[in-house]
């Protein structure tokens, strides 16, 4: 019954897109003009059908109703509630409902409080999101319904894959389909903006809260999915250039770019048709990777031609929305001019660094995730990883670093380098001096050693834009700048340090004996079996302690055995000082030597130096973004509340 | 044709792999005693690709395959071959598909030749903006 309420309100929320794409189409003609004040209503309840969907799908996982095929499959019984929850968008149609809810969500907000648009340009707008929502929601109805009832009903769920039953699952997809799907409303902004041809500071101060939201939720998505990996997967590795990795990196790398652009175009107005473009791409690139991870093609080609259903449907809708607006774009741009012009050595020169290097590394991600794709339909299997990726973004991000120190203490327009150059003295012998002590010290890879120097330069050079100013009175954007810049030193300083200086050790050893990993002493005190609520482990007791401190801690790594799919994993054990992870897995049972008689252990143990810093700067990122965003809502309600006190006045002064 | 042979050549090694399965890997789990031998093997597993996984390296991965090749790149290092050496014995049996470092090949120049290209457009794209605004002012 709940299933097929929410199929119901699936169906009655797709057919309300379609009528906000009619009426806000419509409504921009003069003929239609009444139909558009139908749009933002239909737009809220659009949203509130979505959630409705939504909310039947958590509630069928919730109690474990089998006789929904997506439930048997991807569920169990016998799961905590928290996961049973989780794995509601644990699986294809589940995320693919989440996605659409999103993104009704988001319209019924776009609609409820974004005012300061004309509003022929806020119909245009929502007719574009009606128009990108209709085609995910004919995708769920016809393709991946998520409702679909089985029969006979089974006696118990296939359940969920172990690696996914982790809290991380709760928070990591939601958070980056806010973004991914935020996106979105920057996509329809930059569509409704070319059909009106307003492009100007308005249109970017207005769309600039939206594409920071959606970044900060793709930052933190990114950042909470990285330390997943990092934990869950028991080796240590916290990014692996994977497809599913760079599915969500390339959305961030256009979405930072927007931000930057839109900044700009906002406080100049110049880029224009750029911003736009951008707003293009940014979305783009999200349902690239949507396509990327849903259609199966990453397993393989030959899995995506087994079953072309879904993989062709994405395709399909990647090409009408894309090469759509691309099509827009190009029929719109020469009316859309470039705007302002400015010198080289300017703020806005320096953002115009950011965007072409930004782009440049977002071109080299794309290409090198499609490229195994391409290789293969013509008959031959290449792999592109991290050596590849590694220098080749290195070499755009190493001078975007370099800007990056520069550039937020540049004057719009014209500067000169005069004028700043004193104060980079000290981040430029920063750099210098770590690099010097890091060559003497030697035994460094080129990568990290870039990363370790210029982190020491940037951390610096990021806070300048505070100085000589009264802090009190700094506008929370200018704080969130710094923060979030300060944030990219610090993930640089772990990222490079993690390369540079982990120390691994793998070893088996009897229970009673000690290792050595870096400063550490590992003991392993005993190896006792656990039970959970839905797997059994091992359980190591390792008794460890720092360098010739005497305090012992204790950690827990456990080897796991899961029934429902069976499948071993491993939960490690990580413990955390202010310099540092320690990082222990328990493996097998050793295999015994003749004529032994107590048991070895296989322990995985890893010294992480300063590791923890990559997560903490990409939180430290993400929070500049919320300063950002807080400081710009907070200046445009008071802007709003300003005006309406004014014409109240003239009202009553014209009585 | 060249699938055939990848295929063929993986046919011919896999009771290779099984083998040294059975004989239990002895450094699928065990680092070498010497450490710059260690870091090498460690490097060079990083950036070769577990056959049986999902986007993993050798590195990353608990598959039994994964422990194989550690334990063979391991043997190997200790027995004093060079990196670029077993890579190269690795990708004559499997295929380029192991390697993570992508080969300069007939296949992949696009790989490196899109990077260059696009040091060019952003440098030719800097410049253009930039100079044709001091000439129109």
């Amino acid at each position: 019954m709940i299933a097929e309420l929410g199929l119901a309100a699936l169906w009655l929320a797709a057919a309300l897109a379609g009528l906000q794409l009619v009426a806000g189409s419509l409504g921009l003609s003069t003929r239609g003009a009444v139909l558009g004040e139908a749009v933002r209503p239909v737009a809220v309840v659009q949203g509130g059908l979505a959630l409705l969907a939504f909310a039947c799908l958590i509630y069928v996982f919730a109690v474990t109703d089998l006789s929904v095929k997506l439930v048997a499959l991807n569920s169990h019984s016998m799961k905590p509630l928290v996961f049973k929850i989780a794995g509601a968008w644990g699986n294809h149609e589940g995320s693919m409902l989440l996605w659409v809810t999103v993104m009704g969500l988001g319209g019924a907000f776009v609609a409820l409080v974004e005012k300061r648009l004309p509003e022929r340009t806020m119909l245009a707008t929502l007719a574009g999101q009606a128009f990108v929502s209709l085609g995910f929601y004919a995708f769920l109805l016809v393709a991946s319904n998520p409702f679909e009832r089985l029969s006979p009903v089974p006696v118990e769920g296939n359940g969920l894959n172990p690696l996914l039953q982790d809290l991380g699952l709760a928070f990591h997809p939601p958070t980056l389909y806010l973004g991914y799907v935020g996106l979105s409303i920057a996509f329809s902004f930059a569509i409704g903006a070319l059909v009106t041809r307003e492009v100007g500071p308005a249109f970017a101060k207005a769309m600039r809260p939206w594409v920071l939201g959606a970044w900060i939720f793709l930052t933190m998505g990114i950042t909470a999915g990285s330390y997943w990996a990092y934990y869950e997967l028991g080796w240590g590795g916290w990014w692996f250039w994977d497809p599913v990795e760079n599915a969500s990196l390339m959305p961030w790398l256009a979405a930072t770019a927007l931000l930057h652009s839109c900044g700009v175009l906002a406080a100049r107005n110049a880029l224009r048709a750029w911003t736009i473009m951008l707003g293009v791409v940014a979305f783009s690139m999200s349902m690239i990777g949507t396509f990327l991870v849903r259609s199966g093609i990453l397993t393989s080609v030959h899995a995506f031609a087994v079953d072309p259903q879904r993989g062709t449907f994405i395709l399909a809708l990647l090409a009408i929305y894309i090469g759509g607006a691309l099509v827009l774009f190009g029929l719109r741009a020469a009316t859309v001019t470039e705007g302002e012009r400015f010198a080289f050595v300017s703020r806005e020169g320096a953002l115009v660094v950011n965007n072409v290097m930004l782009s440049a590394i977002l071109g080299i991600v794309l290409f090198g995730t499609l490229y195994p794709l391409f290789a293969e339909a013509m008959g031959a299997k290449v792999s592109v990883g991290p050596p590849y990726f590694n220098p080749m973004s290195a070499l755009f991000a190493v001078p975007m670093l370099v800007v990056l120190m520069v550039g937020p203490l540049l004057r719009w327009r014209r500067d000169k380098f005069a004028r700043v150059g004193r104060s980079l003295v000290i981040p430029a012998m920063l750099v210098a001096t770590a690099g010097i002590a890091l060559l003497v010290a030697g035994g460094i890879a080129l990568l990290p050693w870039l990363g370790l120097a210029l982190s020491a330069g940037l951390g610096w050079a990021s806070i300048l834009p505070l100085k000589a100013r009264n802090l009190r009175r700094t506008p929370l954007p200018i704080w969130g700048m710094v923060v979030a810049h300060f944030g990219i030193a610090v993930s640089l300083f772990g990222m490079s340090s993690e390369s540079a200086f982990s120390i691994e050790k793998l070893v088996a050893v009897r229970a009673g004996e000690v290792t050595q990993v870096g400063p550490w002493g590992v003991k392993l005190d005993t190896v006792e079996p656990v039970a959970g609520p839905n797997w059994t482990a091992m359980e190591a007791r390792l008794l460890v302690r720092y360098g010739v401190d005497r305090k012992v801690t204790r950690m827990l790594p456990q080897s796991r055995s899961f029934w429902a799919p069976p499948q071993q994993t491993s939960e490690s054990a990580l413990l955390t000082r202010w310099n540092g992870q320690l990082y222990a897995v328990l493996g097998g049972e050793a295999p015994k030597v003749a004529g032994e008689k107590q048991a070895r252990w296989q322990l995985r143990l890893w010294w992480k130096p300063f590791a923890p810093l990559i997560w903490i700067g990409g939180l430290l990122i993400a929070l500049g973004g919320l300063l950002a965003l807080i400081g710009r809502v907070a200046a445009d309600v008071r802007r709003i509340v300003a005006k309406d006190k004014i014409a109240y006045r003239r009202e009553k002064q014209g009585r | 044709m060249k699938r055939l042979i990848a295929l063929i050549a993986f046919a011919l090694a896999a009771p290779v792999f099984a083998q040294e399965e059975q004989s239990s890997a002895p450094y699928a789990y065990r680092q070498l005693d010497d450490a710059a031998q260690e870091a090498r093997a460690q490097d060079l597993m990083e950036t070769l690709r577990c056959l049986q996984c999902q986007g993993q390296s050798i590195a990353d991965s608990d598959a039994p395959i994964a422990g194989s090749m550690r334990s063979l790149v391991r043997e190997r290092i200790r027995a004093g071959e060079t990196p670029e050496q077993i890579r190269g014995w690795l990708i004559e049996r499997y295929g380029d598909y192991v390697s993570y470092k992508p080969q300069l090949t007939g296949l992949t120049w696009p790989l490196f030749a899109v990077p260059l290209a696009f040091v060019l457009i952003a440098f030719f794209l800097l410049r253009r903006r930039f100079t044709t605004k001091g000439n129109g002012q």
